[in-house]
């Protein structure tokens, strides 16, 4: 069947797999919010170790999805990969100091001679959930202001801009889309940890994670209003039917106008958000953390969507137009996407050993016997 | 095309040559180690001996020490792809991107899951379930060397594909052909081995610490016991699949072949050279004899590059300068050839972007025989052809040597394991922990010879790696190349201290 389709429909398929992934992170970096919490909400070891532990139980997941999106765009897109990683150099490698040094610190922290002291590889922590959100917020921020590269006959790419696109965390609007991915984090950081946590004699820190929930909430919503309302009334990049592309007035309103579905994902995102929100920072329940990872799933499609589809180059160039990159120059070839397709198909079942895995361990809450343990981070 | 700055290429290779070496401290030992976790913990849960239980715990906690410095390395290599090389990223991307993705839906994710349920699962999940999760980290782990190893294989002898000279790029026709590739069949089963020998020396070398200390000595025993049988196996069959990846040399690489066995003047019938010093300064075509001293197999090198005493082997000097009885045409006209591929493909774009119809055609028609001989096209001379001979001859060597030798130990170990003295054998143990450090530095020989053997190539007589770079100023790598030494370099203290502070308190006892 997959044999059969056509490359455009191929092409497609593969964008919304990407943003998926995309989106997935988004929601895991619940890890980096929790991480960024850490200062604030617990005020001794026991709290500490308490956050850390139950963090731990799920940093390689998010890990390992920020691969698999590198990995997805290199096999689909490939054209993608090469222009930003070579290109934007110095943002993809300084998101990528962040993850090195997240990926050793939790099981680094607590052992005995640890060479840096705990307090180094906490300060780790934190510089990935900030600086490393922000920068991935100020890269994904380029999809919609463009970038500064020109692509020769060979597709060779040149950059125009000494910065190798750290500039990109230098424009209001992809900071902006960068605080704001910090901040949401942090609330699905909190949601997850009042979900995960046995608060038995810790009912403070239960109380402080509860209220950091709404507190990052409203520092984060001026931040999304300041993106929405800039993304509708902003100049974009369209494409015309010959391919090329041009600067369009309110190129975003009309896509999410033309695409109503993307605009009811957007809308019912931002919806289960608050409602999540609602749940953890002032109600008592525990399960605001599947309406804020909801919502933040289908935001984020929302956002890829409206970058890549309706005739719109996700990736463009603000320098040199028609260098851009639409979902249609930049993919593989048929073969290697209908190869690709194929492999997809076992994703169900890979998200279904996940979820399982992540139920039975999850089955009882993090507390003070895991702490205790010779194992425990 | 755009103009390429030497320098950046080289701080580009030098980046990757240290970060990929870095990675590797790391895979060889999880690769291993992950597999004899699964062994215990089967013979744990088969026996409900808690003693096995405790010994699978202090393994596991190494693993895991290690296990995380492994994945920090690893993430910065799949994105050094796109960074240092995007000109290769984009022309071979659409074969090369295939292998890395689903190595991360089939592998990366196996390896992150069950990892948890591995360490922190013990009484939250079934004890079967347990020991299922120990299998999955063993085998996602060796399923990530497999589709990486595929993509390696690639590069070595790129199969399955075609050139589409409208997007410059070569495209995937065959996926099959790049799966089963021989060469990715052989690198693969012998990185593996070779890794499961580390591994079983990492645990040797640890529980004969303790025995030489008196420590803990069941549980070195029992460690012994069980990782040197596994040791012993992967080493004989390291043994044949290198021998393996030599003969897939021979077919497809045989410059590396050359380089490696020392041999400029190839013939029929050639021997092997067992040990030699290389004469210093020796150049192709230069006529000295290159060798100082040497002792030779008679018609080993026949033997071993073509199973047949009396087949054809090339030497270097046949390859760059060609062999017109034996059929092989001189790197000078392949340089020709590909000279005039790059003026025709110029050609092409040219008249494509005017939109003369009449012009592209004659310039692909042109183009198209010349186009197998492109990457070489940006070769100056034919002696570029030929890799640094020195480092990977004797890289090789080393390797060879030492894969020998650990057969014999691991059979001295067996031996005294079976007839009970492994506790009065001081020497063997002593030799037991030396040997570690010489299989991780045949471990590592092992890359320089498959990895700096392939130069000048990035894509094996396709793509030169000066061509495969990114376009940026020598600087910015330069500043990420020491920023990469700095933080690995403190990550590996910090990770080697951590690591023999572990070792220090050992399994616990009851
Ligand atoms: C023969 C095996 C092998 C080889 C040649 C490589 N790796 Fe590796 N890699 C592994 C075997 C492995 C592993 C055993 O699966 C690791 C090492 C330690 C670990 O924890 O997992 C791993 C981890 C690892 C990770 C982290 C995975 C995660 O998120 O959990 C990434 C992104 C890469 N590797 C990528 C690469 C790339 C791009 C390579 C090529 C240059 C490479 N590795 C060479
Ligand atoms: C982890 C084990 C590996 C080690 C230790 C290793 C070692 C090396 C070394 C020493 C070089 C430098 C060669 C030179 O410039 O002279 C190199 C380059 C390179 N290797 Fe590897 N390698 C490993 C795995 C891989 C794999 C699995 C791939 C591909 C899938 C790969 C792709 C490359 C590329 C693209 C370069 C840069 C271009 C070049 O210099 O040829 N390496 N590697
Ligand atoms: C016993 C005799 C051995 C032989 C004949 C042998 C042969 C080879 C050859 C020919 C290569 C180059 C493959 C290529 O470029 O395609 C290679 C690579 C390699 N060897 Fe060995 N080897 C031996 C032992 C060992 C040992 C003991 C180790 C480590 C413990 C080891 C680790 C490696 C590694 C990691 C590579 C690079 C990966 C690869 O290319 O497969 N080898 N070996």
């Amino acid at each position: 069947m997959i044999g059969k389709l056509d490359i455009v429909t191929l092409q497609q398929i593969w964008w919304i797999l990407c943003s998926v992934v995309g989106s997935l992170f988004l929601f895991l970096n619940f890890v980096q919010g929790g991480q960024t919490l850490l200062w604030q909400v617990a005020r001794d070891e026991r709290e500490k170790a308490l956050v850390i532990n139950s963090l731990g139980r799920k940093w390689e997941l998010t890990f390992t999805t920020l691969v698999l999106f590198g990995g997805a765009l290199f096999a689909a897109f490939p054209k993608f990969y090469a222009t930003s990683f070579g290109g934007a150099y110095w943002v993809w490698m300084l998101i990528l100091f962040t993850f090195i040094l997240q990926a050793v610190s939790y099981e680094y922290r607590k052992k005995p001679e640890n060479l840096l002291g705990a307090r180094t590889y906490e300060a780790f922590l934190l510089v990935n959930g900030s600086v490393g959100i922000l920068l991935v917020g100020a890269a994904v921020g380029t999809f919609f202001t463009g970038s500064n590269f020109i692509l020769n006959d060979y597709n060779q790419v040149t950059w125009t801009s000494r910065l190798r696109g750290v500039e990109a965390a230098f424009s209001l609007f992809n900071l902006s889309f960068g605080l704001f991915l910090v901040f949401n984090a942090r609330v699905l950081g909190a949601m997850y940890l009042v979900n995960n946590i046995d608060f038995t004699g810790a009912r403070e820190l239960e109380a402080r994670i509860r209220k950091s929930c709404l507190t990052s909430f409203l520092l984060a919503l001026p931040f999304l209003l300041y993106v929405v309302v800039a993304l509708l009334l902003i100049d974009g990049f369209g494409t015309d039917t010959n391919g090329v592309v041009s600067m369009v007035a309110n190129k975003y309103l009309h896509n999410l106008l033309a695409m109503p579905a993307v605009l009811v994902l957007l809308l019912a995102g931002l919806f289960l958000v608050i409602l999540g929100v609602t749940r953890t920072g002032l109600g008592t329940t525990t399960n605001g953390i599947w309406f804020g990872g909801l919502g933040t799933v289908l935001v984020g499609l929302a956002i890829f969507f409206t970058a890549g589809f309706n005739n719109t180059p996700f990736y463009p160039s603000k320098v040199d137009l028609q260098s851009s990159l639409t979902i249609y120059n930049a993919s593989s070839s048929h073969y290697t996407l209908t190869a690709m397709s194929y492999v997809a198909l076992f994703i169900p079942l890979v998200l279904g050993y996940i979820a399982y895995v992540w139920r039975l361990m999850d089955g009882r809450k993090i507390g003070a016997a895991d702490i205790g343990d010779k194992k425990a981070y | 095309m755009v103009e390429i700055d030497l320098a950046t290429v080289n701080w580009a290779r030098a980046q990757f040559t240290l970060t990929a070496m870095y990675h590797w401290l790391f895979v060889p030992i999880t690769l291993g180690l992950s597999f004899l976790c699964a062994f215990y913990e089967t013979i744990y849960v088969r026996t409900g001996n808690e003693e096995w239980k405790r010994l699978t715990k202090f393994w596991m906690t190494l693993f895991g020490i290690n296990f995380v410095i492994g994945i920090a390395t690893g993430i910065i290599l799949e994105f050094e792809f796109g960074t240092n090389w995007s000109n290769y990223s984009w022309m071979v991307g659409d074969i090369f991107g295939a292998p890395l993705a689903i190595e991360g839906i089939f592998a990366f994710f196996l390896e992150a899951t069950f990892f948890v349920v591995m360490f922190f699962g013990w009484d939250r999940v079934s004890k079967n379930f347990h020991l299922f999760s120990t299998w999955m980290v063993a085998i996602g782990s060796n399923l990530s060397a497999l589709w990486i190893l595929v993509a390696n294989g690639w590069m070595q002898y790129p199969v399955g594909m075609t050139f589409n000279p409208d997007n410059a790029r070569f495209e995937m026709e065959n996926f099959w052909e790049v799966l089963f590739s021989p060469v990715a069949i052989s690198k693969f089963t012998h990185a593996t081995t070779s890794s499961f020998v580390v591994g079983a020396l990492f645990v040797i070398a640890i529980s004969s610490y303790y025995l030489l200390k008196g420590r803990h000595v069941r549980m070195a025993q029992r460690s012994i016991a069980v990782a040197s049988v596994f040791g012993l196996l992967a080493g004989i069959a390291t043994a044949i699949t290198g021998d393996e990846s030599a003969y897939e040399n021979a077919s497809h690489q045989p410059m590396k072949l050359a380089a490696y066995e020392g041999l400029y003047d190839g013939g029929r019938g050639v021997d092997i050279v067992a040990f030699g010093l290389l004469t210093p300064g020796k150049r192709p075509g230069d006529g000295q004899d290159p060798f100082l001293f040497e002792i030779s197999i008679p018609k080993g090198l026949s033997l071993l590059a073509t199973r047949e005493l009396n087949g054809f082997v090339p030497g270097i000097n046949d390859l760059v300068y060609g062999n017109a009885a034996e059929g092989i045409a001189p790197v000078q006209e392949k340089i020709d050839r590909g000279k005039v591929a790059i003026a025709d493909f110029a050609a092409y774009k040219e008249a494509s972007k005017a939109g003369d119809e009449t012009a592209r055609a004659a310039a692909l028609a042109r183009f198209t025989p010349n186009q197998p001989y492109l990457g070489f096209g940006y070769l100056n001379s034919p002696e570029e052809v030929v890799p640094s001979v020195a480092s990977i001859y004797y890289s090789f060597h080393i390797m060879v040597y030492v894969g020998s030798f650990i057969i014999f130990l691991l059979l001295l170990f067996l031996w005294a394991v079976k007839s009970g003295r492994l506790g009065e054998q001081r020497w063997l143990l002593r030799l037991g922990i030396v040997s570690f450090f010489l299989t991780y530095f045949a471990s590592e020989m092992g890359w320089v010879v498959a990895e700096v053997g392939r130069q000048p190539w990035a894509i094996q007589d396709m793509l030169t790696v000066k061509m495969a770079s990114t376009q940026i100023a020598a600087g910015h790598v330069q500043t990420t190349v020491v920023m990469f030494f700095v933080v690995f370099t403190v990550l590996l203290l910090a990770e080697a201290k951590i690591m023999l502070r572990q070792i220090k308190i050992g399994p616990e006892e009851v």
